[in-house]
């Protein structure tokens, strides 16, 4: 039996994307399998790792505990819609200057759990960000430079304003 | 690590969902913020061949504060919105209190006060509160409504008194009375982790200073939220007065009194004698910050 397809329409990254998905299709299998976007990425799928999370409807969410369905008309953003090589987003400049990542599992849900923390904390102490920075695990750098990575994007964007 | 199939019904209104419920009865799961039911459905320890999608009705997505401080929270309201809300903070400190205890930010952007109350995991810090607080749980069917007493909701290991056609609709919060105190400790071994122990308190004390009413509730000491009547007896009637030695023997006692009264069951995290250590200290501390609130809003203070 072949199994029920849903029709979704969701803004991924500022685009309309349009898609026939099985109701249990994970968001992030969406995300990285269907739309081809394999910066976020899969560590765990029980929420505990936090390398999968985008922003839905501008919030931090893990794509491995939402389904792909869940998403009609609704808005994501992946880590795909912060810079580009030539044109790096300031946190991931912030991230290059301090040594905020090694081998970069961990980097695109950290980034984007930080861009709405920086956007609601402008101004955030090293305690505040440590706390933000709770729900996603990092295996290679000890956490030292994203915290000195996250300060500087701070300060780079309150000097750029 | 992926979830089995199932079909996947979004209704928009409460009817709707209710309609759904009934129809399919257990096969059905409601999905809130789908923190807990996705990991179950990922590591295929539930199966359900529906599930009803609550994230469409936007009437349960209603956190409302009466005039004299009740509190009703509905069952999209997430536990990101809770923490972060005055009128929450000012009248249940508790709750907001525990809930910043209660996993990560990301997952408390989703996940709602009501699927962790349905959910009923033991090891959670938010029954144990509901239970302190002396919460109304409102659960509704197609065959109407009734209120649930947070200490008859919780039955047992991932059981609650909901049938199967029944959705928790809202929590209702009455407000404290003046001379309140209340705290919530615990101890994890990472911020956001489920807690090795956790102690919620609230005490009263009336216009002399007497302790008139102790609840003294643990998450993670048995199979359902454990609530300490024998560490209750001790801080009632008692006197804290302003003599820090007294005060501090006081709420060691109860500490004693909890560890005594309580039957751990320890897990792959930490031994049952260890919880029992860690009861003893989380309520001795737990206590002490809650007589010096309730102090902070004695009736003798607002004369
Ligand atoms: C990494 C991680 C860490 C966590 N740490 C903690 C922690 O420290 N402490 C803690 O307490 N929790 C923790 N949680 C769980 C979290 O609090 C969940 O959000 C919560 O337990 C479930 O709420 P939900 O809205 O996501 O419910 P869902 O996952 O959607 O549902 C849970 C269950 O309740 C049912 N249900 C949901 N809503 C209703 C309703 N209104 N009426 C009837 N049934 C309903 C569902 O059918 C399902 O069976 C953690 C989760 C993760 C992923
Ligand atoms: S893969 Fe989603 S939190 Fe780990
Ligand atoms: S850089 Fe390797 S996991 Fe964080």
């Amino acid at each position: 039996m072949a199994a029920r397809q849903y029709p979704i329409r969701v803004t991924v990254n500022g685009t309309e994307r349009e898609a026939e998905v099985e109701a249990r299709l994970l968001l992030s299998d969406f995300i990285r399998h269907r739309l081809g976007l394999t910066g976020t990425h899969v560590g765990c799928e029980h929420g505990v790792c936090g390398a999968c999370t985008i922003l839905h409807d501008g919030v931090p969410a893990r794509a491995c505990l939402l389904f792909a369905v869940q998403t009609h008309g609704h808005s994501i953003e992946t880590v795909e819609s912060l810079g580009t090589p030539e044109r790096l987003h300031p946190l991931q400049a912030a991230f290059r200057a301090c040594h905020g990542l090694q081998c970069g599992y961990c980097t695109p849900g950290i980034l984007m759990t930080m861009k709405a923390f920086l956007e609601q904390h402008p101004d955030p102490d090293e305690a505040a960000i440590r706390k933000a920075l709770s729900g996603n695990l990092c295996r290679c750098t000890g956490y030292q430079n994203i915290v000195a990575a996250v300060s500087r994007a701070a300060a780079m964007a309150k000097e750029g304003a | 690590m992926k979830p089995p199939a199932f079909d996947y019904e979004a209704p928009t209104s409460l009817a709707e969902a209710l309609a759904l419920k009934a129809r399919h009865g257990e096969d059905a799961r409601f999905l809130a913020g789908g923190q807990s039911l996705v990991p179950a459905m990922n590591f295929r320890l539930v199966r359900p061949a529906v599930l009803i999608d609550l994230n469409g009705v936007a009437d349960l997505d209603h956190l409302s504060c009466s005039s004299s401080g009740a509190l009703g929270i509905g069952a999209l309201v997430r536990h990101a919105r809770v923490e972060s809300d005055r009128e929450v903070a000012r009248h249940q400190p508790l709750l907001v209190e525990a809930i910043r205890e209660v996993a990560h930010p990301q997952v408390r952007n989703r996940g709602t006060l009501c699927g962790n109350l349905a959910h009923a995991d033991p090891a959670s810090e938010l029954p144990a509160v509901m239970v302190a607080l002396k919460a109304q749980l409102h659960a509704v069917s197609i065959r109407g409504e009734r209120s649930i007493p947070a200490a008859d909701f919780f039955q047992g290991t991932y059981t609650t008194a909901l049938e199967p056609d029944e959705l928790l609709a809202r929590v209702q919060l009455e407000p404290l009375p003046t001379g309140t105190g209340t705290a919530f400790l615990e101890l994890a071994r990472r911020p956001g982790d489920y807690a090795m122990m956790g102690v919620a308190v609230l005490l009263q004390l009336d216009a002399s200073g007497a302790c008139t009413d102790a609840r003294v509730v643990c998450c993670g000491a048995g199979d359902r939220p454990v609530a300490s009547a024998a560490t209750a007896a001790v801080l009632r009637a008692a006197t804290p007065g302003s003599d820090p030695v007294a005060l501090e023997a006081l709420c060691e006692a109860a500490g004693a009194a909890l560890a005594a009264s309580i039957d751990p069951p320890g897990t792959v995290h930490v031994t049952a004698d260890y919880q029992r250590h860690l009861a003893q200290v989380l309520a001795a501390r737990a206590i002490a910050m809650a007589f010096g609130r309730a102090a902070a809003h004695s009736p003798r203070r607002s004369i």
